[in-house]
C-alpha cells in the first residue's frame, strides 16, 4: 500500500514534504518568538534575584549589564537567535555556566529517567493491551481495561508519594529523593530512579494498554485479517503475523509522543522526588528568572515535539493518501 | 596529610579494625541548597558562603560561632583618634592555594574590584564608605573611610569581603582559590562539593583531612542520610517538622539554633489604614505568636519582638509590650475608626515558613475582623512588588542579614517607616566606635521600633543542626552562615 | 419488564458506575455549601496532625483543620475548575474547528497550524509559565488549562465535521440554498455534539488532574481555599508522622478523574456507532 502510493504520487509528495519542511522552521521561529515574548512579560528582575535585598541600584545596573539585559529587546532576539544557529546556548544567569553543559548534565538525568519509565510502561502495556484484545469483552478484558482506567486516574505525583511512603519512610529499601551521581556507581543511581520511573510509568501504563488493545482490535477488523482468518490460519497466528505489525504504527506514535511528553511532563515527578533533571532545572530556572535558561529549553522540548509532529505527518501522508486532503 | 602517614594509617586501619571509627578524619555535612557558583561575589546565595566562609576563603576579620569579630588575614589594625582611617597589619606568610603569597596588593585589588562600578558584589554597601585605600608596604594597608562608620569592621568580616588574588579572581565562580584551611576539589554538579585539607596552611593544620558537602534539598532523603551515616551532619534541617524523627537516636545530636533571620510581618507604613500606630498595634495584640510558631516552624522558632537576633548582645527583650489579646486588639481598631474590621492582602513568598506563617495569621486576624486574603507570589514578583514598588499592605519574610535593623532608617525601605528620630539614632550609632555605648544606643532603637510597632515580629528563624554524636565543633547557631571545618574534630 | 435505567446498568456497567461516582461527587460538593463537620478554614493549632478519630473522621492537618471538611469543600474547587477550564476549550475550540472544516484553504491551515502550535509547548511547563506571569491562583491556573483544552476541542471538532460535511445530505442542502453558517448550525453541530459531549467529559478529568499537578507545584488554588492538590502538596513533609494526610486528597483526586473518564467511555460507548459495530 506505502509503495504503491510513494511510486504514483512522487511528485505531490516531494512539494507536500517541502510544504511541511517549511512549516516545520516557521513554527519553530513563531516558538522561538512566544517563548522570548513570555519570558519579556515576566515580571521579575534576574538581577534583583541574584543579588537579593542588600544589593543597590548599581550594582543591579552592573549585573543587568553583565547579562545583557540593557540591549533593546529585539536586539536580544536576534542575538538569541543567531547564537542558537551558531550552536551556542548562551551563559546561565545563576550558575555562570553554558546552557548546553547544563542541560547536557540534566538530561543524563532525565532522559535515562524517560527511558526506564516508557521501557516499563511498555514492558507492561503491550501484553494486557494484546491479552485484552485477545480475549475481547471477556473477565480478562474487563480486569484490565479496569486496571487501565485506574492507571489513568491516580495523579502520578500522588502513587509517587504512596511509593515513598511504602519504600522509603515504611521500608526504608528505596531513596524517597535526590541524585547521587552516576560516578557513584550505577546501582545507586538506578535505586534513586526506580521510584520516580515507576510513577511516571503507571499512568503511561494505562493509556499504552488502551492503544494497543484498540489497535489491535482495529486490525483485526481490516479485511487482509478476515482474509487471512478465511485461509484457516488461527487466531494467535494471524495475531502474531499480521496484525501486531499494523498495530504497532499508533503505538509507536504514542510511545514518541510520550518521550517528548516525559521530558518535561516529568517537571512534577522530578519536583517530588527533587530529581535534578531538565523538569526541576527549568522550574527553578522559572522562579529564579533565569531566563536564558527557560528560553532555551521551552524551545528545545518545543522542537522536539514540533520535529516528532513532523516525522509523523509525513509519515503518515506516505502511508496513507487519504490523510492529506480530503478535498482532493 | 602526607602520603606517607596515609599509608601508616592505612596500615593501622587494617590492623586495628576496632580503632577505625576512631581514626576517622574526614567529614560530610549535608546541606538543603546547592551553591549556583563557588565565587560569593557572584550572588547573594546564602548556599555560596555555607561551603566557601571560612574554609576556602578568608576576610581580614572574621566572625566567630558567638558572633563575635576576630583577627584573620589581618594579624591587628589601628584605628586613628578621628575614626576615619584603619590601618591593618597582614599576617605574614600567608599563600593562597596556588602558591602566591598573600601582600596588600592582594587586599587593596579585592575591595577596589568590589567598589568598582561594575562590581555585582550583593553586600556593596560593606565598602561603600571607603574614600581611599593605600599600602604603605607590602604588609600594611591603610583604608581611609569619607565618615566615621561604626559596622566598618563588622561588614569586613562577611563572606562577600573576602580576600581574592587577583591572577585567579576570575576563575572563583567553579574553581575557587583563596587562603583557607580548605582547598576546592572538586565540584559533582547535583549532589556534592569535594574539598581537601590545605597542608601548606598558615596557621594551625586542622583534624579534617577531607571534607565533602552534598546537597540534599528533599527533607525526607536528608533524614534518612544522616540515619544511614552518609552524611555525618546536617548543617541545618530542610524542613523542622522532621526533627521529629531525629530526636529519639542515640547516634545523633539535635541541636536547635538561631539564624540571624528575623521572621516579621512587614507593614507598609505608609498606606492606610496602617499609617496609624493603632491598627499596628491591634495587629501585634491579635497575632499569637506561639500559634504560629507552632504551626509554621514546628514549634522550633524563638520568638522576638523586635527586629534584632537574640544572639546579639544589644538584644532586648520586648516579646511583652503586645501580649496576644484579641479583646485588646478590637479595641484599637475600634478607636482608629474601624470598628467592624476592614479588608486587606497579605503578599506571601515561597517559602514555606512564610505561606505556613501567613495561613495562620490570615486565619488570626480574621477572628479581629480583619479580613484577609493572600496572595502567594514568587521570590522575583515580590521582590519587584512588594520590595521595590512597596505595592504591598503586608508580607511576611525573614530578613537573614546580620544586624540590619538600620534597614528602618531607609525612607525609601518597603516598611516606609519614615521616623526622623530613628534616623538620628542610626546616624549615631553610625559614628559610635565604642562598642557599649553602641549597645546601648542598639536597645533605645529597639524600643522604638516596638513603640511604634513598625511591623509583627513573629520569631528567629531556627537552625536545626543534626549531627554524629562524636562529631564536635559544628556551629549551633549561625551569627553567619557558615561550617567551618577547621573547628570540627571526630572524638577520639 | 425492566425499566430503560436498569437496562443501561446492565449493558454499560461502565457508564453507570461513572455516572453515580460523578453524581456522588456533585452532591458532596453542593452539601459542603451549606454543611461540613467542622468549618473548613477552623484552626486549632492544638489540634494539629491528630490521626483519624470519632471527632475528625479523616484527622487533622498541621493546623488542626478538618481534613474531612477540607476534602468536602475541595471537591466544588475540583468541579469549578473542570467546568470552566472545558468550558474555554470548548466554546473556542469548537468555533476555531467548525470554521476551519467549513471554510477550509487558508483559514483551515491557519487554525490547524495554530492548533500544531500549542500543542508543541509542554503543557505543564506552559502553564507554569503562564502563572509565572500572571501569579499564581485559581483563576491563573483555569486559563491555563483551558487554553490547553482549546487544540483538543478544536482537531476533533474540525475532523468529525469534515465527516459529517462529506455525506450527502450536506449536498443536498447546500443545493437546497442554505448557507454555510445555517448548515453549521443546523446539521454539523448536531452531528458532532456527541463525540464533544464524550471528549468533554474526559477533558474534565484531565482538568481536575491537572490542576491538581498544578496545586501540588504551589500554583493552583490558594489558601484558605481548599484544594486536594496542594494538600497533599503540604502533607509531603508531614507524611512520616501523618501519612493520612498524603492518602486521603490523592485518593479523592483518583476517584473523581475515574468516574469523570468512566462516564465519558461510557457515553462513547453509548452514541458512537463504529465502536458499538467493533463490540457487537
Amino acid at each position: 500500500m506505502a509503495a504503491w502510493s510513494r511510486r504514483s504520487r512522487l511528485d505531490p509528495m516531494l512539494a507536500l514534504l517541502a510544504r511541511r519542511v517549511i512549516g516545520f522552521v516557521l513554527t519553530l521561529l513563531a516558538a522561538a518568538a512566544v517563548v522570548f515574548v513570555v519570558m519579556e512579560v515576566l515580571p521579575g528582575d534576574p538581577a534583583a534575584v541574584m543579588l537579593g535585598v542588600q544589593a543597590t541600584p548599581e550594582t543591579l545596573a552592573a549585573l543587568r549589564a553583565e547579562f545583557g539585559l540593557d540591549r533593546p529587546a529585539p536586539v536580544r532576539f536576534a542575538t538569541w537567535i543567531i547564537d542558537l544557529l551558531r550552536g551556542d546556548l548562551g551563559i546561565s544567569y545563576t550558575y555562570r555556566v553554558p546552557v548546553a553543559g547544563l542541560i547536557a548534565e540534566r538530561l543524563a538525568i532525565t532522559v535515562p529517567l524517560a527511558l526506564l519509565s516508557i521501557a516499563l510502561s511498555t514492558a507492561i502495556a503491550l501484553p494486557l493491551g494484546i491479552l485484552a484484545a485477545a480475549r475481547q469483552d471477556r473477565p480478562a478484558d474487563a480486569g484490565i481495561m479496569v486496571f487501565s482506567q485506574i492507571g489513568v486516574a491516580v495523579p502520578n505525583f500522588w502513587f509517587a508519594l504512596l511509593l515513598v511512603l511504602l519504600f522509603s519512610v515504611t521500608l526504608g529499601w528505596l531513596p524517597s529523593g535526590g541524585f547521587p551521581g552516576w560516578q557513584s556507581g550505577i546501582g545507586a543511581a538506578l535505586a534513586a530512579l526506580a521510584l520516580p520511573a515507576i510513577s511516571l510509568a503507571l499512568p503511561q501504563a494505562a493509556i499504552l494498554a488502551r492503544v494497543t488493545r484498540s489497535a489491535v482490535l482495529d486490525a483485526l477488523g481490516e479485511d487482509y485479517v478476515r482474509t487471512a482468518r478465511a485461509k484457516g490460519l488461527t487466531r494467535a497466528a494471524t495475531l502474531r503475523r499480521h496484525v501486531l505489525r499494523n498495530a504497532l504504527i499508533p503505538v509507536v506514535t504514542i510511545m514518541g509522543l510520550q518521550f517528548s511528553f516525559l521530558l518535561a511532563g516529568a517537571i512534577i515527578i522530578e519536583n517530588v522526588f527533587y530529581l535534578p533533571g531538565l523538569g526541576r532545572l527549568v522550574f527553578q530556572a522559572i522562579a529564579q528568572r533565569d531566563l536564558i535558561v527557560v528560553r532555551d529549553v521551552v524551545l528545545l522540548l518545543a522542537a522536539m515535539v514540533i520535529f516528532i509532529n513532523f516525522v509523523v505527518d509525513v509519515l503518515y501522508a506516505l502511508i496513507d493518501p487519504r490523510l492529506r486532503d480530503w478535498r482532493t | 596529610m602526607s602520603r606517607l602517614a596515609r599509608a601508616v594509617l592505612l596500615t593501622l586501619l587494617v590492623i586495628w579494625p576496632f580503632a577505625a571509627q576512631a581514626q576517622k578524619d574526614s567529614v560530610t555535612i549535608g546541606q538543603t541548597l546547592e551553591p549556583p557558583t563557588l565565587d560569593p561575589t557572584t550572588g547573594a546565595a546564602q548556599a555560596i558562603r555555607e561551603v566557601t566562609y571560612l574554609n576556602i576563603y578568608e576576610g581580614l576579620l572574621r566572625i566567630d560561632r558567638d558572633g563575635k569579630l576576630q583577627p584573620l588575614l589581618a594579624e591587628s589594625w589601628t584605628v586613628s583618634p578621628d575614626n576615619l582611617t584603619y590601618t591593618f597589619h597582614l599576617r605574614r606568610g600567608v599563600k593562597f592555594h596556588d602558591g602566591s603569597d598573600l601582600d596588600a596588593g592582594d587586599v587593596k585589588f579585592t575591595f577596589e574590584r568590589a567598589m568598582a562600578p561594575d562590581s555585582t558584589n550583593a553586600q556593596k554597601w560593606i565598602f561603600a564608605p571607603i574614600a581611599r585605600i593605600e599600602t604603605p608596604d607590602r604588609y600594611t594597608v591603610a583604608i581611609t573611610l569619607k565618615e566615621p562608620t561604626g559596622n566598618f569592621l563588622y561588614g569586613l568580616a562577611w563572606g562577600d569581603a573576602v580576600i581574592f588574588a587577583p591572577e585567579t579572581v576570575a576563575d572563583n565562580r567553579t574553581k575557587p582559590i583563596g587562603t583557607g584551611p580548605y582547598r576546592f576539589e572538586r565540584w559533582v554538579r547535583g549532589d556534592r562539593v569535594e574539598l581537601v585539607r590545605n597542608d601548606a596552611y598558615w596557621a594551625q593544620i586542622p583534624a579534617i583531612s577531607r571534607a565533602t558537602f552534598r546537597f540534599i534539598s528533599d527533607p525526607q532523603a536528608q533524614v534518612a542520610a544522616i540515619r544511614s551515616g552518609d552524611v555525618d551532619a546536617l548543617s541545618n534541617l530542610a524542613a523542622q517538622e522532621a526533627a521529629d524523627q531525629l530526636k529519639g537516636d542515640a547516634n545523633l545530636k539535635v541541636v536547635v539554633g538561631n539564624t540571624e533571620g528575623e521572621t516579621i510581618l512587614a507593614i507598609n507604613n505608609a498606606k492606610p489604614p496602617f499609617n496609624d500606630v493603632r491598627v499596628r498595634r491591634a495587629l501585634a495584640h491579635a497575632i499569637d505568636r506561639k500559634a504560629v510558631i507552632e504551626g509554621a516552624v514546628s514549634g522550633y522558632g524563638t520568638p522576638i519582638g523586635t527586629h534584632f537576633s537574640p544572639n546579639h548582645p544589644a538584644y532586648v527583650d520586648l516579646i511583652g509590650t503586645y501580649p496576644y489579646d484579641p479583646a485588646r486588639a478590637r479595641k484599637l481598631l475600634a478607636e482608629a475608626g474601624h470598628p467592624n474590621g476592614f479588608s486587606t492582602t497579605l503578599r506571601l513568598p515561597p517559602p514555606p515558613y512564610a505561606r505556613r506563617s501567613g495561613e495562620i495569621i490570615a486565619a488570626q486576624l480574621a477572628q479581629v475582623g480583619i479580613k484577609v486574603s493572600i496572595e502567594p507570589i514568587e521570590f522575583a514578583q515580590w521582590l519587584e512588588q512588594v520590595f521595590r514598588n512597596k505595592n504591598y499592605d503586608l508580607t511576611i519574610i525573614a530578613h537573614t542579614e546580620p544586624l540590619d535593623i538600620g534597614i528602618y532608617a531607609r525612607d525609601d525601605y518597603y516598611f516606609q517607616y519614615r521616623n526622623p528620630a530613628f534616623k538620628t539614632l542610626m546616624e549615631k550609632i553610625g559614628t559610635t566606635v565604642d562598642e557599649a555605648e553602641r549597645n546601648r544606643l542598639y536597645g533605645e532603637a529597639q524600643r522604638m521600633l516596638t513603640a511604634d510597632s513598625v511591623n509583627v515580629f513573629l520569631f528567629q528563624l531556627p537552625k536545626i543542626g543534626v549531627w554524629n554524636v562524636n562529631l564536635t565543633g559544628m556551629w549551633e547557631n549561625w551569627p553567619l552562615p557558615a561550617n567551618p571545618i577547621a573547628e570540627l574534630s571526630w572524638k577520639r | 419488564m425492566k425499566t430503560p435505567a436498569v437496562s443501561v446498568v446492565v449493558r454499560h456497567p461502565a457508564l453507570a458506575a461513572g455516572a453515580a461516582i460523578t453524581l456522588l461527587l456533585a452532591m458532596v460538593a453542593l452539601v459542603s455549601l451549606v454543611w461540613t463537620p467542622h468549618p473548613y478554614t477552623d484552626m486549632n493549632i492544638a489540634m494539629r496532625l491528630q490521626p483519624p478519630s470519632a471527632r475528625h473522621w479523616l484527622g487533622t492537618d498541621q493546623f488542626g483543620r478538618d481534613i474531612l471538611s477540607m476534602l468536602m469543600a475541595g471537591s466544588r474547587n475540583s468541579f469549578a475548575v473542570g467546568f470552566v477550564a472545558v468550558g474555554i476549550g470548548l466554546g473556542i475550540g469548537v468555533a476555531l474547528g467548525t470554521t476551519a472544516a467549513v471554510r477550509g484553504g487558508i483559514v483551515d491551515d491557519a487554525v490547524m497550524r495554530l492548533a500544531d502550535f500549542t500543542f508543541a509547548f509542554p503543557a505543564v511547563l506552559s502553564a507554569i509559565m503562564i502563572t509565572a506571569w500572571l501569579g499564581p491562583g485559581a483563576v491563573n491556573a483555569i486559563i491555563a488549562i483551558g487554553i490547553f483544552n482549546i487544540p483538543v476541542f478544536a482537531r476533533l471538532s474540525r475532523g468529525s465535521a469534515l465527516q459529517v460535511l462529506s455525506r450527502d445530505f450536506i449536498l443536498a442542502a447546500r443545493a437546497a440554498g442554505k448557507g454555510m453558517a445555517r448548515i453549521t448550525l443546523e446539521h454539523v453541530l448536531p452531528n458532532i455534539a456527541g463525540i464533544l459531549v464524550v471528549q468533554a467529559t474526559i477533558q474534565f478529568a484531565l482538568a481536575i488532574l491537572a490542576e491538581a499537578g498544578l496545586a501540588y507545584l504551589g500554583l493552583g488554588t490558594q489558601p484558605p481555599n481548599p484544594s486536594w492538590g496542594r494538600m497533599l502538596n503540604e502533607a509531603q513533609t508531614f507524611m512520616h508522622r501523618s501519612p493520612w494526610l498524603a492518602i486521603f486528597p490523592g485518593a479523592a483526586i483518583a476517584l473523581a478523574v475515574f468516574g469523570f473518564n468512566l462516564l465519558g467511555d461510557g457515553l462513547r460507548d453509548l452514541i458512537d456507532p463504529r465502536l458499538r459495530r467493533a463490540r457487537s
